[in-house]
């Protein structure tokens, strides 16, 4: 393999994993608050896109209003999911969160398979979106190169708002303990509210920009980014923003480059963060940046 | 022992749907005992996923693996060298599987050890963990034996599936090991084995202070479901005489995991009834996916409304009722007898026949 293959391959999976570290991020922020995995993250993400996609087609909105939409409504929706599908259980047992997750999850893709057909769609890529750069021998589609940015600046702002503002500090201090944080006179609900918006934002984001990537969307297109980007949540630690994008990152690149250097294993292609999920939760189930859990008798 | 009334009542019950069996296979139509078969398959499925996920705790969501595993090793076992040929024309089979080829309710005990193999590899890494992180974990096992089995072409024939599978899956055979696992439940719940399952989902800490071997248990719950898995597998193979790894994603999982939480988690009776009810409903709502005649206006085909109402089902349930059908009550004729179906005479209240209290 030349240097500049091995570059090239690099700058697929860098932006592979930025698109990961977006969704991945949506996971990390609903568990670190709910402990809850939810699995209608995916299906969120497919949403965004198609919304996207009608916002053009049918409202016939330029790319970047259409971009804008999406994410708002689609934000809006993840609130609406946390009230009905998941507010009524907070006090049940994880399990049945579990199901109505599971439920919410198989809801929203069968909906999708009607109101959208089951035919995959094909989208219009904006042509800012499709402009082929090279440099060095190696050349990346402006997309390619927009998503790592759009991740580090979303990265960016999570960390500030996480941080720096009275949100982020309720946001911690829910996390931290849901019933202390009430007594402390936060809204919890309000701020459970928060971050299933922005968790959804952030999927719409990753879901649009997974559409102009690989320019196809079908309602179950969500399954298996959904699936993997939980897990480089996992393997980065979950509930740790950073620890999302450094998952996310390492799971584009393990992915690929596996690939680039056992062409032969690409039949394998999916069964690789399963595997990779499972090293981690048996060596260390933390994750790489997170923080050990001491187990309450 | 005294013949107590009950005893009679379970008696006339079992012989009841024996021939109810009986005169089915005889009578009814193929699709009409296609339909019938399934339910026993249903039950068997139900039954092994309620075993780890109602009595002992663990929420797993790999069955669809197990089933993969069990339904072609089955299939492998008992397909003719033929047949065999006429499968394998990408690439051929492996020289030691080729003339392999044993009769059918042997090939369906080894197809169910070799998925209760599999699931005892599995449970040893994968029961260290706990709740969402099992669930995810076995998710992922399920996911890695699909692509395993799509990509093993010259032994499982890869993403073509297996065609022709003898139809050995008669109403016999289905309703007997629906019969059997209900009667395995049955015994192991009423047993020291059963209540150490339960003591172990409602408090693993204390189950261990009370002496019991906490990860054993999970571990033979996990192995003794993966083997019944297997065995619903092989049954669903050749019931449809067709398999190919896309049958077996998460989607079949979901389907049991309907019956589970309807039946109630924890109930045999209700997992029955469940597995019962949601196979005839899955058959008998398939217009929803045909055009729709509403009267006032028509709808077009819309492939997937089916499934629509099916998931709503489940949200509906878990929302709403989350006991499902029976909670983790179980059917009794005492139950019978206190809602005054039934005389109320007879042996004392809570002893006899069908009663099994799972509390």
């Amino acid at each position: 393999m030349t240097f500049a293959l091995f570059l090239q391959h690099l700058a697929n999976a860098l932006s592979l994993g930025s698109l990961y570290a977006l969704i991945a991020i949506g996971y990390t922020m609903v568990y670190g608050i709910l402990r809850l995995i939810n699995f209608a993250h995916g299906d969120v993400f497919m949403l965004g896109a198609y919304l996207a996609f009608y916002s053009v087609a049918t409202f016939l909105l330029p790319w970047w209003a259409a971009f804008l939409v999406a994410i708002v409504v689609t934000a809006a929706f993840g609130v609406l999911l946390e009230r009905v599908a998941y507010r009524p259980l907070r006090d049940s047992p994880r399990i049945s969160v579990m199901i109505s997750a599971i439920g919410a999850s198989f809801l929203i893709e069968n909906v999708g398979i009607v109101v959208f057909g089951g035919r995959p769609k094909g989208v219009a890529v904006p042509d800012v979106m499709n402009v082929k750069l090279s440099a060095g021998g190696i050349s990346v589609m402006s997309v390619s190169l927009v998503i790592p940015i759009l991740t580090f600046a979303v990265l960016a702002v999570l960390l500030w708002v996480v941080h720096k503002t009275k949100t982020g500090m309720a946001m911690r201090a829910v996390s931290t303990d849901l019933d202390a944080a009430r007594l402390q006179a936060i809204d919890v609900n309000r701020i459970i509210s928060f971050t299933f918006g922005a968790g959804s934002l952030l999927a719409a984001v990753g879901g649009i920009m997974w559409s102009y990537k690989y320019p196809q969307l079908n309602p179950l297109m969500g399954v298996m980014p959904g699936l993997k980007c939980f897990i480089a949540a996992v393997i980065g630690g979950i509930g740790s923003i950073p620890g999302a994008v450094l998952g996310g990152f390492l799971l584009g690149g393990i992915e690929l480059l596996t690939l680039a250097f056992l062409p032969t294993l690409t039949g394998y292609r999916d069964a690789f963060a399963f595997v990779l999920l499972i090293v981690v939760l048996l060596v260390k189930p933390s994750g790489l940046l997170g923080g050990s859990q001491i187990e309450k008798v | 022992m005294k013949l107590q009334r009950t005893h009679v009542y379970s008696l006339i019950a079992t012989a009841a749907v024996a021939g109810f069996l009986g005169v089915a296979d005889a009578t009814f139509d193929a699709f009409a005992l296609r339909v019938l078969d399934l339910c026993g398959i249903y039950v068997v499925l139900a039954l092994s996923l309620n075993l780890v996920n109602g009595f002992t705790g663990l929420f797993s969501l790999g069955h669809a693996g197990f089933m993969a595993v069990g339904a072609y090793t089955c299939a492998l076992l008992t397909m003719t060298p033929e047949q065999k040929e006429m499968n394998f024309f990408l690439e051929p089979i492996a020289p030691w599987l080729a003339n392999l080829s044993i009769p059918f309710v042997p090939a369906l005990v080894v197809a169910g050890i070799v998925a209760a193999a599999l699931g005892f590899l599995i449970a040893a890494p994968a029961l260290r963990l706990r709740d969402d992180y099992l669930a995810i974990a076995t998710l992922g096992f399920a996911e890695i034996i699909r692509v395993i089995l799509t990509n093993t072409q010259s032994i499982t024939n890869g993403a073509l599936g297996l065609k022709g599978l003898p139809k050995f899956a008669t109403t016999g055979v289905v309703w007997a090991c629906a019969a059997l696992s209900v009667a395995f439940m049955v015994l192991l719940t009423r047993s020291a084995y059963g209540r150490a399952l339960k003591a172990v989902r409602d408090d693993e800490i204390a189950a261990g202070a009370m002496g019991v071997n906490v990860f054993r248990t999970k571990v033979v719950s996990f192995t003794v479901s993966s083997f019944m898995a297997g065995v619903g597998g092989a049954l669903l193979g050749h019931l449809l005489t067709t398999i190919d790894p896309k049958m077996f994603t998460f989607m079949l999982t979901f389907n049991i995991l309907l019956v589970v939480v309807l039946g109630g988690i924890g109930s045999i009776t209700g997992s029955v009834i469940a597995a019962i009810g949601v196979t005839i409903l899955m058959e008998a709502l398939r217009f929803l996916d045909g055009p729709l005649d509403l009267g006032v206006f028509q709808l077009e085909a819309r492939p997937g409304l089916r499934m629509v109402a099916f998931s709503a089902l489940l949200m509906g349930v878990v929302l709403f009722r989350q006991r499902g059908l029976m909670g983790n009550r179980e059917f009794s004729w005492a139950m019978l007898s206190r809602a005054r179906v039934l005389p109320r005479k007879g042996g004392p209240a809570g002893s006899g026949g069908g009663t099994h209290g799972v509390a």
